[in-house]
C-alpha cells in the first residue's frame, strides 16, 4: 500500500488492469506534459457528457479539470488551492472543484503527476447536468485566450430524451463543437475515424456494464462506489474509445471473473474484504480529501457498495445505453443527454429504487456533498422516496468533494456506525 | 448482587445506569464530563452504584414493613447527611491540593496561604447548612458548588486583604482536576453511610440494620455497555459500544413503550428517531454539521445573558409576544441577541423567540426522519427546559394532530437506560 | 404642499398583495374568470403565451422574513440557498392550491431539481421545467426554444386553457410590451430622482404586479408613475447612487432595501423582479408572434448570471448598466449559496474594477432579520463614495 501522499487511483490494488490504468495515465499526461513541444493540441472539457471519441476523431488531447481537482484532493493540495482561489474573491459558498482548479491554476497549472499542464487550445464546454460547468468556463475563459465550443445539452425534466432535445443537440454537435475543433486543429471532421472510436467505446462499455453487474453476487466481488472510482475511470475520462480502453476493460472483467470464481469479496485499500456483512447501494459523489479513511469506515463494518449513482456521472450504461457507430452524432447526443446528473430527480429515484432490488441491498446511503448541488438539491427528498418505495433504510451523510474543512471525519463514522447498527438491528432476529 | 451497567458520555454530562439482573433500574448516576473520559465514566458510575445502594436500603426498609412516608423521611435524611459527608471528604481532598499547588507557587504573595487557609475554613463550617433540610443547592456537582463557594470567598478575601483574586482562583482551577480524579475523594460508601448514620437524630431502628446489610453488600458488574458522542473514547471493548441512536431508541421504548418517535436535544446534536413496537431504530436523522439549535446553542445564550441555563426556559415562558429569530447559528448567536437587546426587545420574547427557532429545527429533523407518530417521547437535557417544551407541544399539535407526548423526569438517562439495556441482552440473563 | 393620499393608498395596495402569501387576488380571479392560474419562478418566463390561452401567470418569488419554515427545511441541507425551502414551504402548506400548474425556468441546479421534487408533491399539478436555451442562434436554441413553447401551449390547452390563436397572442404581445414600458419608465425617473421613487416602495409594487393581470398591473404601474411623478413633497437626499447586482432569483427582505436606503445608498438600478425587464425592449406584434418571442429572448434578453455570454465580455452589460443610470458604486447583493451569482461575482468584481468603480459585497437570505452588519458596510460605502466625489 501505498500512503496518502502519494495516492493515486490507480495504487489501490496492482493487479494487471491497474498497472495497465496506471501506465495509460502516465503515458496521457506525459503527452499533455509533451503537447507544447509536440504541437499536440488540447482541449478542456468535463466528464459528464464528454465526447471523447469527437476529440480522439480529431486527435486533440483532453484535460478534465474534475479529474485534477479530485487528485489535487486525493495529493492534499486542495485546501492550499482553495485557498488561494478564495483570496482571490471566490465565495465559500461555491464548489470546491471550481475553486481548486482555479487555485491550481493560479499557482502554475502542476496537474496530478507533477508535470505542468499545457494551456488549452479549445475549451469544449459540453453543459451537461451542471449549471456550474457553465460559470466554470467563463472563468476559465478569462485566463485563457482560446475559442469556446458551447454545447448546451436540455436537462431530462419529464424524464425522457424527446426527438427535439435529441435534434437540438446533434445540430450543434455539427454547426458549433465540430467548426471549432476543426478550426483548433486544422483537420477536417472525419466521420469514419469517429465511428470506429465509437465501436469500440461500445466495446468496452459491455465490459464496464458486465463489471458493475457482477455485484449482483454475494459476496459482490467489487466495491460499486470506492472501488468503481477506479473502475471508471478510463472510461469516464480520456480512453473512451481507444484501443487501450478495450483492452483495460477485457482484462478487468476477467480478473473479476475470477474473484467471482474464487468467491472473492472486493479489493480494499487494505486487502481484500473477508466477510461482507452489509450491501449498500450510495447515491452522490465521494469524498476526495479522506478518500480512503472514508472508505475504511465502511470496511471496518464490512459493508460493500454494490451499486453507486456515481459510478454514472460519465454515463448509464446499465440501463441499456452504448455508443453506436452506425448513428455517429445522435448516439454522442444521446449519451449527453443520458448521464446521471441530467435526470429528474423522479428518474434519479427509479433507478436508486431499481438498484436497490436488483442489487439486492440491505440499504443506502446518500453522501451529500455541499459543492454539488446538482446532486444535493432534493436528496433528502430523494431518501425518504426511496425508502418508502425499496422498504429499505436510508442513511444520509454530509460532506464535501475537496475540501477537507468539510469533512468531519468523528462526525461521519458516528452516523455511519449508527445506521450500520441500525441495520444489524433490524435484520431478522438482528443482534442485540 | 450482579448488575449491568449503560453509561452515556455525552458532550456536557455522562451518566450511568445501573439494573438489577431482572431488568429494573437499580441506580442512576450523573456527573459533568469535564475531566477525561475514564474519570467521567467512573464518576458517573460511583454515584449510579450509591443510588443503588440507596434504592436497595430503601427496598430492605419496605421488607421490614417501615411505613412508606416515614422509609422517604429516613431516607432523605440518610441521603443528605451522605452527601455532606462526601462534600466534605471532597473538600478534605481539595484543601491538600490547593497547599500542594501553593507551595509549588514560584512566588507566594504575602497572606496567600492565610487566605487559602481561611476559605477552606469557610467552606468547610458551611457545608451543614448547604445540606440542610429545604436548602437550595444550585447544583450536585462538586465542582460547581464548591467552584460557586470558593470564588465567592475568594472575592471577598481578595478585598479585605489585597491578596489576588486571579492567584486564588488559578488555584482553584489546577486543584479541582485532582479532586475529580481522586477516589480518595469519592470515599467509599460505607464510611459516608456510617458517618452519616451517626449525625441523625431518631434513627428508626431498622435503618442502621439495613444500611449494614446493604452497605457489605458485594455488587458485582456482569456487562456495561457504552454509548454517546464520546463512545469511542470510552474504555470498553468494542463489541460493548452501540451508537446513541440505538440506545435512545430502546430506552425510550423501556420508558414508554408505546413510543414510536424519539426526539433527543443533547448539547452537541439533535436526533429524530423513529422506533418499532420493540423499541428497534427503524429510521433516524441527526442534525447538520453544526451545532446550530443544539442544546449547546442555549448554552451560548445562557453565556451571552449571563444566566445559568436552567434559568433560560423560566425566563422564556413569561413571554406574551416571542420575537421571530430565524438563525439559530452558534457564531451569530451573541450577536443577534446584543443587537436585538438594543432595539429594546424584551428578554423574555427574545428568548422565548430562541426557543421557538430551536424547535422549529427540530421539527425540520422530523419530518426528514419521517414525521411524527404517536407517541411521541421527548429526550435529553433540553427537555427539560418549559419553554421548549411547551413550543414544541404547540408546533407538535399544528402540524401532526393530537398525541401523547411523553416526558421523563429522568429523559436525561434515556440514551444510558438502552446501553444498559443492551448489556443486560449480552449476558444471556434475560433476552 | 403635502402628499397625495392616493399614493399611500397605491403603496398600501401593493404590500397587501406582496404580503398575502394566500393569493387572494389568484383565488378571486379564478372565481371570477374560472381560468387556470399557473405559477412561475424567477426569472424568466413568456408570460404573454400564458395569457393569450387565458392563462393566469403568477410570479412566486420565495417568501419573506415573515415565514416560518416547518416542512420546507426538512428537503434541504443547510448549504442550500432560502428560496426553494419557502417554496415548498408554501406548496406544503397550501398557499398556492389555487395554482393549476408551476413553472421552473432553468436558472440553476436547484431550481431544475426542484421542479422534480414539485411533479412528486403535486401530482395534479402541470409542472413544468422551462428549459430556455443557452445557444442563442435562431435554426438551434431558438427553434429548441419554440418546440418547448409549442410543446407548453399545448399542455395548456389539454388542462383547459384556450388553445393558442396568432391573435391572441398578438394581443398579449402589446399588453406586455406596454406593462415593460412602465416600468422602464419607472426605472428611468428612479436613475433620475431617485428620492421621487424609494426602491422599496418600487420593489413593492413589482411584487404586487406579480401576482395581477397584466391589465390591472399595467394600471397599477401607469398610476404609480402619475403619482410619484407629480409629488412634490418628496425632496432629494445627499445620498451615494449605486448600482444594486444580485438579488435576482432569491429576493432580500424590504428590511434589508430600506437598510440599505437609510445607510445613504440611493440604488439607482437593481436586478429585483426582473421579469419586469428581462425582455429589454418591446417586442414586435405583427409577423409570427410566437417566433418573435423566440427571437426576443435569443436577442434582447437582459445579461444574467444564468445565462451563457456567448461573445462579448462578461460585466459589460452591468457596465452599461452602470454608467447609463449613473450609478457611483456597486453593490453585490447575492442570496447566500447562490451559484449563478456567487460563481459570476469574481468576473463582475473584475470588470467593475477595470472601469474604477468602488464596489462591496455581503451575501443576504430572504429570512435575514438582522442587518447591522449589512448596515455598516453600506453606510461605509456610501460615505466613501461621497468623499470621494467631493474630493
Amino acid at each position: 500500500m501505498t500512503t496518502r501522499q502519494t495516492a493515486t487511483p490507480v495504487d489501490v490494488q496492482k493487479d494487471a488492469s491497474q498497472v495497465r490504468q496506471k501506465a495509460m495515465i502516465a503515458r496521457h499526461f506525459d503527452r499533455l506534459a509533451a503537447a507544447p513541444d509536440t504541437g499536440e493540441k488540447t482541449v478542456y472539457t468535463f466528464v459528464p457528457g464528454n465526447l471523447t471519441e469527437l476529440l480522439l476523431s480529431f486527435d486533440i488531447l483532453p484535460v478534465l479539470p474534475e479529474i485534477n481537482a479530485l487528485q489535487s484532493a486525493m495529493r492534499g493540495k486542495s485546501a492550499e488551492y482553495i485557498s488561494v482561489a478564495e483570496k482571490l474573491g471566490h465565495s465559500e459558498d461555491v464548489c470546491t472543484y471550481v475553486k481548486s482548479d482555479i487555485g491550481m491554476l493560479k499557482s502554475g497549472n502542476i496537474g496530478p503527476t507533477g508535470q505542468r499542464l499545457p494551456n488549452p487550445d479549445v475549451l469544449l464546454l459540453s453543459y451537461t447536468g451542471c449549471f456550474t460547468f457553465m460559470k466554470w468556463f467563463e472563468l476559465l475563459r478569462e485566463e485563457y485566450d482560446c475559442p469556446v465550443a458551447m454545447l448546451h445539452v436540455p436537462y431530462q425534466a419529464d424524464g425522457r430524451v424527446t426527438e427535439s432535445m435529441r435534434r437540438y443537440v446533434v445540430d450543434q454537435l455539427r454547426q458549433k463543437v465540430i467548426p471549432v475543433l476543426e478550426q483548433a486543429t486544422g483537420r477536417a471532421y472525419d466521420e469514419d475515424r469517429l465511428r470506429e472510436c465509437l465501436a469500440r467505446s461500445a466495446e468496452a462499455e459491455d465490459d464496464l456494464v458486465w463489471v458493475l453487474q457482477s455485484a449482483r453476487h454475494t459476496p459482490s466481488p467489487i466495491d460499486a462506489y470506492f472501488g468503481a472510482v477506479y473502475y471508471v475511470g478510463p472510461i469516464f475520462s480520456s480512453f473512451r474509445g481507444t484501443p487501450d480502453a478495450v483492452a483495460y476493460y477485457r482484462e478487468l472483467r476477467a480478473e473479476i471473473a475470477e474473484r467471482i470464481r474464487l468467491g472473492q469479496g472486493p479489493v480494499t485499500p487494505d486487502g481484500d474484504l473477508e466477510t461482507e456483512r452489509f450491501r449498500i447501494v450510495v447515491e452522490g459523489p465521494p469524498n476526495w480529501t479522506s478518500f480512503r479513511q472514508f472508505w475504511k469506515m465502511f470496511v471496518d463494518e464490512g459493508a460493500v457498495a454494490v451499486a453507486s449513482t456515481y459510478a454514472k456521472v460519465g454515463g448509464v450504461y446499465d440501463t441499456g445505453f452504448r455508443h453506436d457507430p452506425s448513428h455517429p452524432l445522435e448516439s454522442l447526443a444521446d449519451y449527453c443527454l443520458g448521464c446521471y446528473t441530467n435526470l429528474s430527480l423522479p428518474s434519479r429515484i427509479d433507478l436508486l429504487t431499481r438498484y436497490v432490488k436488483e442489487y439486492s441491498a440491505d440499504g443506502f446511503l446518500i453522501n451529500s456533498v455541499k459543492s454539488c448541488n446538482s446532486f444535493s438539491a432534493g436528496q433528502l427528498h430523494i431518501l425518504r422516496e426511496v425508502e418508502a418505495r425499496s422498504g429499505r433504510p436510508g442513511g444520509f451523510i454530509e460532506s464535501d468533494l475537496v475540501d477537507p474543512r468539510y469533512f468531519s471525519a468523528a462526525n461521519i463514522k458516528n452516523r455511519l456506525e449508527s445506521y450500520f447498527q441500525m441495520l444489524e438491528q433490524k435484520r431478522p432476529g438482528g443482534a442485540a | 448482587m450482579r448488575y449491568t451497567v449503560g453509561i452515556d458520555l455525552g458532550s456536557t454530562t455522562t451518566k450511568a445506569v445501573v439494573l438489577g439482573d431482572d431488568g429494573t433500574i437499580l441506580g442512576r448516576g450523573i456527573t459533568n464530563s469535564r475531566s477525561n473520559y475514564d474519570v467521567a465514566c467512573q464518576v458517573a458510575l460511583g454515584e449510579a452504584l450509591i443510588n443503588a445502594r440507596f434504592s436497595l436500603i430503601d427496598g430492605e426498609l419496605a421488607r421490614s414493613g417501615l411505613a412508606a412516608d416515614l422509609r422517604a423521611r429516613q431516607l432523605a435524611r440518610l441521603e443528605r447527611a451522605f452527601r455532606a459527608e462526601q462534600y466534605r471528604s471532597q473538600l478534605r481532598v481539595l484543601a491538600k491540593e490547593l497547599r500542594r499547588f501553593l507551595a509549588r507557587l514560584l512566588t507566594k504573595p504575602k497572606g496567600l496561604g492565610k487566605s487559602v487557609d481561611q476559605i477552606v475554613a469557610s467552606m468547610e463550617a458551611e457545608v451543614d447548612d448547604l445540606y440542610a433540610e429545604g436548602a437550595r443547592r444550585k447544583s450536585d456537582f462538586f465542582r460547581d458548588l464548591a467552584g460557586s463557594r470558593y470564588l465567592a470567598l475568594a472575592e471577598a478575601e481578595a478585598r479585605a486583604t489585597g491578596v489576588g483574586f486571579d492567584t486564588l482562583a488559578g488555584l482553584f482551577d489546577k486543584a479541582i482536576l485532582d479532586v475529580e480524579n481522586s477516589p480518595e475523594a469519592a470515599g467509599r460508601f460505607e464510611d459516608h453511610a456510617r458517618a452519616a448514620l451517626a449525625g441523625i437524630p431518631e434513627v428508626d431502628e431498622r435503618l442502621p440494620a439495613a444500611v449494614d446489610r446493604v452497605a457489605t453488600l458485594q455488587l458485582e458488574q456482569i456487562g456495561s455497555v457504552g454509548t454517546g458522542y464520546g463512545r469511542q473514547r470510552l474504555p470498553f471493548p468494542e463489541g460493548q459500544i452501540r451508537s446513541e441512536i440505538l440506545c435512545h431508541g430502546l430506552g425510550a421504548h423501556a420508558m414508554f413503550p408505546g413510543t414510536r418517535t424519539v426526539l433527543d436535544i443533547g448539547g452537541q446534536d439533535t436526533k429524530a428517531i423513529q422506533v418499532d413496537d420493540q423499541g428497534i431504530v427503524t429510521s433516524f436523522q441527526m442534525n447538520d454539521r453544526c451545532a446550530a439549535g443544539c442544546g449547546r446553542y442555549l448554552g451560548y445564550i445562557a453565556d451571552e445573558m449571563s444566566l445559568g441555563l436552567h434559568e433560560l426556559g423560566p425566563i422564556a415562558s413569561l413571554s406574551t409576544s416571542p420575537v421571530r429569530i430565524n438563525s439559530t447559528c452558534t457564531v451569530f448567536a451573541g450577536a443577534e441577541l446584543r443587537e436585538r437587546l438594543s432595539l429594546g426587545e424584551k428578554r423574555e420574547d427574545i428568548l422565548a423567540g430562541l426557543h421557538r427557532a430551536i424547535i422549529l429545527r427540530a421539527m425540520s429533523l422530523l419530518a426528514r426522519s419521517g414525521g411524527v407518530k404517536d407517541e411521541f417521547t421527548f429526550t435529553g437535557g433540553v427537555a427539560k427546559n418549559p419553554a421548549a417544551v411547551t413550543a414544541l407541544q404547540g408546533l407538535l399539535a399544528e402540524n401532526y394532530g393530537e398525541l401523547t407526548v411523553n416526558i421523563s423526569d429522568d429523559s436525561i438517562y434515556t440514551g444510558a437506560l438502552g446501553a444498559a439495556l443492551f448489556a443486560l441482552r449480552t449476558t444471556g440473563v434475560r433476552s | 404642499m403635502s402628499a397625495d393620499p392616493r399614493l399611500a393608498a397605491l403603496v398600501d395596495r401593493a404590500d397587501r398583495l406582496y404580503r398575502d402569501y394566500r393569493l387572494s387576488s389568484v383565488r378571486d380571479w379564478k372565481a371570477r374568470t374560472g381560468g387556470l392560474a399557473v405559477g412561475y419562478m424567477p426569472i424568466y418566463v413568456p408570460r404573454e403565451l400564458l395569457h393569450a390561452q387565458g392563462v393566469l401567470p403568477v410570479g412566486l418569488m420565495g417568501g419573506r422574513d415573515d415565514l416560518e419554515i416547518i416542512k420546507g427545511d426538512a428537503y434541504y441541507q443547510s448549504y442550500i440557498c432560502h428560496i426553494p425551502r419557502s417554496t415548498i414551504e408554501l406548496g406544503l402548506n397550501g398557499s398556492l392550491d389555487c395554482l393549476d400548474g408551476m413553472l421552473f425556468p432553468a436558472i440553476c441546479d436547484v431550481i431544475r431539481n426542484l421542479s422534480g421534487m414539485w411533479q412528486m408533491l403535486f401530482p395534479g399539478m402541470l409542472v413544468r421545467y422551462l428549459d430556455v436555451p443557452q445557444n442563442f442562434d435562431r435554426d438551434l436554441g431558438g427553434r429548441f426554444y419554440r418546440d418547448d413553447l409549442e410543446q407548453l401551449a399545448r399542455d395548456l390547452a389539454a388542462r383547459g386553457a384556450a388553445p393558442l390563436d396568432a391573435d391572441a397572442l398578438r394581443h398579449s404581445i402589446s399588453l406586455y410590451n406596454e406593462d415593460r414600458r412602465l416600468v422602464r419608465e419607472l426605472y428611468a425617473l428612479r436613475g433620475r430622482a431617485p428620492w421621487k421613487v424609494p426602491t422599496h416602495e418600487l420593489y413593492m409594487v413589482l411584487r404586487a404586479a406579480l401576482v395581477l393581470p397584466v391589465e390591472e398591473s399595467t394600471a397599477l404601474f401607469r398610476t404609480y408613475l402619475e403619482l410619484v411623478t407629480h409629488d412634490d413633497t418628496r425632496k432629494p437626499l445627499d445620498q451615494a447612487r449605486v448600482l444594486l447586482t444580485g438579488s435576482f432569483c432569491e429576493q432580500p427582505s424590504i428590511g434589508l432595501i430600506r437598510t440599505l436606503e437609510r445607510a445613504g445608498c440611493y440604488i439607482v438600478d437593481d436586478d429585483f423582479v426582473q421579469i419586469h425587464r428581462f425582455i429589454q425592449s418591446d417586442i414586435p406584434v405583427d409577423g409570427d408572434p410566437v417566433e418573435n418571442l423566440v427571437v426576443a429572448f435569443l436577442t434582447d434578453a437582459m445579461a444574467s448570471p444564468t445565462r451563457y455570454v456567448e461573445t462579448g465580455v462578461k460585466g459589460d452589460d452591468l457596465i452599461r448598466r452602470a454608467e447609463e443610470g449613473g450609478a457611483e458604486g456597486i453593490l453585490f447583493c447575492a442570496a447566500s449559496f447562490c451559484d449563478p451569482a456567487l460563481l459570476d461575482q469574481p468576473m463582475l468584481v473584475k470588470a467593475v474594477e477595470r472601469r474604477g468603480f468602488p464596489w462591496t459585497a455581503f451575501k443576504f437570505s430572504e429570512n435575514s432579520g438582522q442587518f447591522q452588519v449589512i448596515r455598516e458596510q453600506a453606510g461605509t460605502f456610501a460615505d466613501s463614495i461621497k468623499l470621494w466625489s467631493g474630493a
